[in-house]
């Protein structure tokens, strides 16, 4: 991920994207990177995390010590791109608030995946489109569940055939010349060690090449459970039958064997391509010292 | 019988719905193969399984109608088929495909939606149109008669709520003046649409905007029964005899997104059957910090393996405390029903006869 500008972080929902999304960039600030995270859809799961909430659409806000983050959602970032690209005030303003123009952006297959990627995007120029906005060195977005990624990226390609000139399609080709530039892009999958997450990055490794000739970047395997029992432990605690201890150690042991499976069959899937594992952590809320931790681990796994 | 099981006992639908990742298919495979012991006959309605579960439920490919497949069940687990199991994969594009079918007032406006580029776009890629699928899917199975029960499991959308406010979006997309505006504009409203086509045209380019306004003038002609059915559509997840069952695990998100979605059913009419908290850990009540646990270990153990297996019982017991928290926390928001917790599995269901173990404990 070093060198980056753009560092994409998906995963099938539930695996603990945001998390990872945060300690990665967290990673960046203590290289001394100016680095922001940016949500979709107005969530602001990776801002809580940070300890801090999410400002109002598109406002960046600094949740956690040298790190900023974003939310976007769709409307806003309609009216950011009407402000910038329609000149005068009052065909933007009315376009804006048209009821026609809403339908069509929800309708035009791939327009509200553009707007939104769009804005991200924006947040890579230096300098920025945006007045008074500082700029940045990297940009990690939380992205939608790998499900929906593709269709996020594959968005300005998508448009750029239906829509071949104007402002949208000039706009569409930087931003897929961003997308398809390996120095400056990178996905990075996040899954759990369990059978439907490893399943769908393998599947998101082959999509993102197939439909948008993107490579996987790294994989960073979440919540990994390790046993600390050999054999003869297992038969030794076998002996304590119902004690509630030996429940928990038979069952961590379980856990374990199946999670090993698991990253045994994902690394086989990459063909040697890096994954990272992160632990499973006890704690009841991921805050700021749990992200810390992950990125302290994140820093001395990375090649 | 079981209080939860009680409250599905009349039911005609049942609802699975939560945040992604919290074993929502699971436990609708569960429910409705529970269902089915109870001399019901089932259609069970998923959307992603995971190989081995669809393996096991014998779904090898998308077929779009529910096959029976409760020969699979095995005799005997304490589980005996007194009624019929069928399941299906929803398969998105099909459906939308049999709804324009059915629509559509002639052959000649149906071939011409399916060939539209718009139409193709919509179907697959938009978000949201697994929600709309999986719904229709629904009406259609209720409309049959086929079935005593239907079991969906809702698309692992990011907000589950996105499902309930399909219908919705639909009909109130359908009623806003604004296809007429594409279509027909005229007077004040002509101005207006001529600026906003304008400015379309201008940061487009011409040809998606003509595609965009065939593709509404076509669908002009299904308005009236796609309104209509809408409206059913809703009328059918409020009525008495459908219910949700809200799945969640103990982590914070998903059981936000558990409460949220429990109070979004209260406040759209809908009925909540039951919450079930999914991959729990057993809860030690006696002491169980390192020390304590180590020595009580150490005569059969000795010191190092007594340890290693207290360190554990320990971070395992963090977990139990953080799903005990979280079943109080549904209890203080949501009142009765109690919710019921399943506990956490070393590994995924990959047999019907875990699955029907599991429906034992959903309906226990």
């Amino acid at each position: 991920m070093t060198g980056k500008q753009f560092v994409v972080v998906t995963g099938k929902g539930g695996v603990g994207k945001s998390t990872v999304a945060a300690a990665l960039a967290i990673t960046a600030v203590r290289r001394g990177q100016r680095t922001i995270v940016a949500e979709v859809a107005a969530r602001d799961d990776a801002a809580r995390a940070l300890g801090g909430r999410a400002g109002a659409p598109l406002q960046e806000t600094e949740p956690y010590p040298g790190l900023r983050h974003v939310t976007i959602d769709r409307r806003t970032a309609l009216e950011q791109y009407l402000r910038d690209e329609v000149p005068g005030p009052l065909p933007a303003l009315l376009l804006a608030r048209s009821r026609a123009f809403e339908v069509f952006v929800a309708t035009t297959p791939g327009m509200s995946d553009l707007l939104t990627i769009g804005a991200v995007w924006e947040l890579l120029q230096r300098p920025r489109h945006r007045r008074g906005a500082s700029p940045y060195d990297l940009v990690v977005l939380d992205a939608p569940a790998s499900a929906n990624l593709v269709g996020l990226l594959a968005a300005p390609r998508a448009f750029r055939s239906i829509a071949r000139v104007g402002p949208v399609a000039r706009q569409s080709a930087a931003i897929e010349r961003t997308l398809a530039d390996g120095d400056a892009t990178e996905v990075v999958a996040v899954a759990t060690p369990e059978q439907m997450p490893v399943t769908e990055t393998l599947m998101l490794r082959g999509e993102l090449t197939r439909q948008l000739g993107i490579e996987l970047g790294a994989v960073v395997v979440n919540r990994v459970v390790r046993s600390p029992f050999t054999a003869e432990d297992l038969a030794a605690i076998a002996a304590l039958e119902d004690d509630t201890a030996a429940r928990s150690a038979r069952w961590l042991h379980g856990r374990a064997q199946a999670h090993h499976e698991q990253l045994s069959r994902l690394r086989k899937g990459l063909r040697g391509r890096s994954v990272l594992t992160l632990p499973l952590l006890f704690e009841r809320r991921i805050g700021r010292r749990e992200l810390e931790h992950l990125a302290d681990l994140l820093e001395r796994r990375e090649p | 019988m079981s209080a939860l099981a009680g409250r599905l006992a009349d039911k005609r639908i049942v609802i699975c719905a939560g945040a992604g990742g919290v074993g929502k298919t699971t436990v609708s495979a569960a429910v409705a193969l529970g269902l089915a012991s109870r001399g019901r006959r089932v259609a069970l309605v998923t959307i992603d399984p995971a190989r081995r579960l669809a393996e096991a439920l014998g779904l090898d490919r998308l077929d779009n109608e529910p096959r029976r497949i409760d020969g699979a069940v095995p005799a005997g687990g304490g589980l005996e088929l007194s009624g019929e199991l069928s399941a299906m994969m929803l398969d998105v594009k099909r459906t939308f495909d049999e709804l324009i079918t059915l629509l559509a007032p002639d052959v000649a406006t149906r071939e011409a939606i399916f060939a539209n580029p718009i139409y193709e776009q919509l179907s697959t890629l938009v978000a949201g149109s697994q929600e709309y699928s999986a719904i229709a899917k629904l009406f259609e199975l209720a409309q049959t008669g086929s079935y005593d029960v239907i079991v969906l499991d809702t698309p692992p959308s990011r907000n589950a709520i996105d499902f309930l406010r399909a219908p919705d979006r639909l009909t109130g997309f359908l009623e806003s003046h604004v296809l007429a505006v594409f279509l027909t504009p005229t007077g004040h409203m002509f101005r207006a649409a001529e600026i906003v086509f304008a400015a379309v045209r201008r940061i487009t380019g011409v040809g998606l905007l003509d595609d965009l306004t065939t593709f509404f003038r076509l669908l002009s002609g299904l308005l009236d029964g796609l309104g209509r059915r809408a409206g059913n559509v809703q009328r059918l997840l409020v009525d008495e005899q459908t219910v949700f069952l809200v799945v969640t695990s103990s982590e914070h998100a998903p059981l936000d997104e558990a409460i949220f979605l429990a109070r979004e059913l209260q406040r759209n009419g809908m009925h909540r059957a039951g919450v079930i908290v999914n991959r729990v850990h057993p809860l030690d009540e006696g002491p169980c910090d390192v020390a304590t646990t180590a020595r009580r270990l150490a005569s059969t153990l000795g010191a190092r393996l007594s340890n290693a297996v207290a360190v554990v019982h320990e971070d395992v017991q963090q977990l139990a405390r953080r799903d005990d928290a979280a079943l109080a926390r549904l209890r203080a928001t949501l009142g009765d029903p109690a919710p019921v917790s399943l506990f956490d599995r070393e590994r995924d269901l990959h047999d019907i006869a875990q699955v029907a173990q599991l429906a034992a404990e959903v309906l226990r």
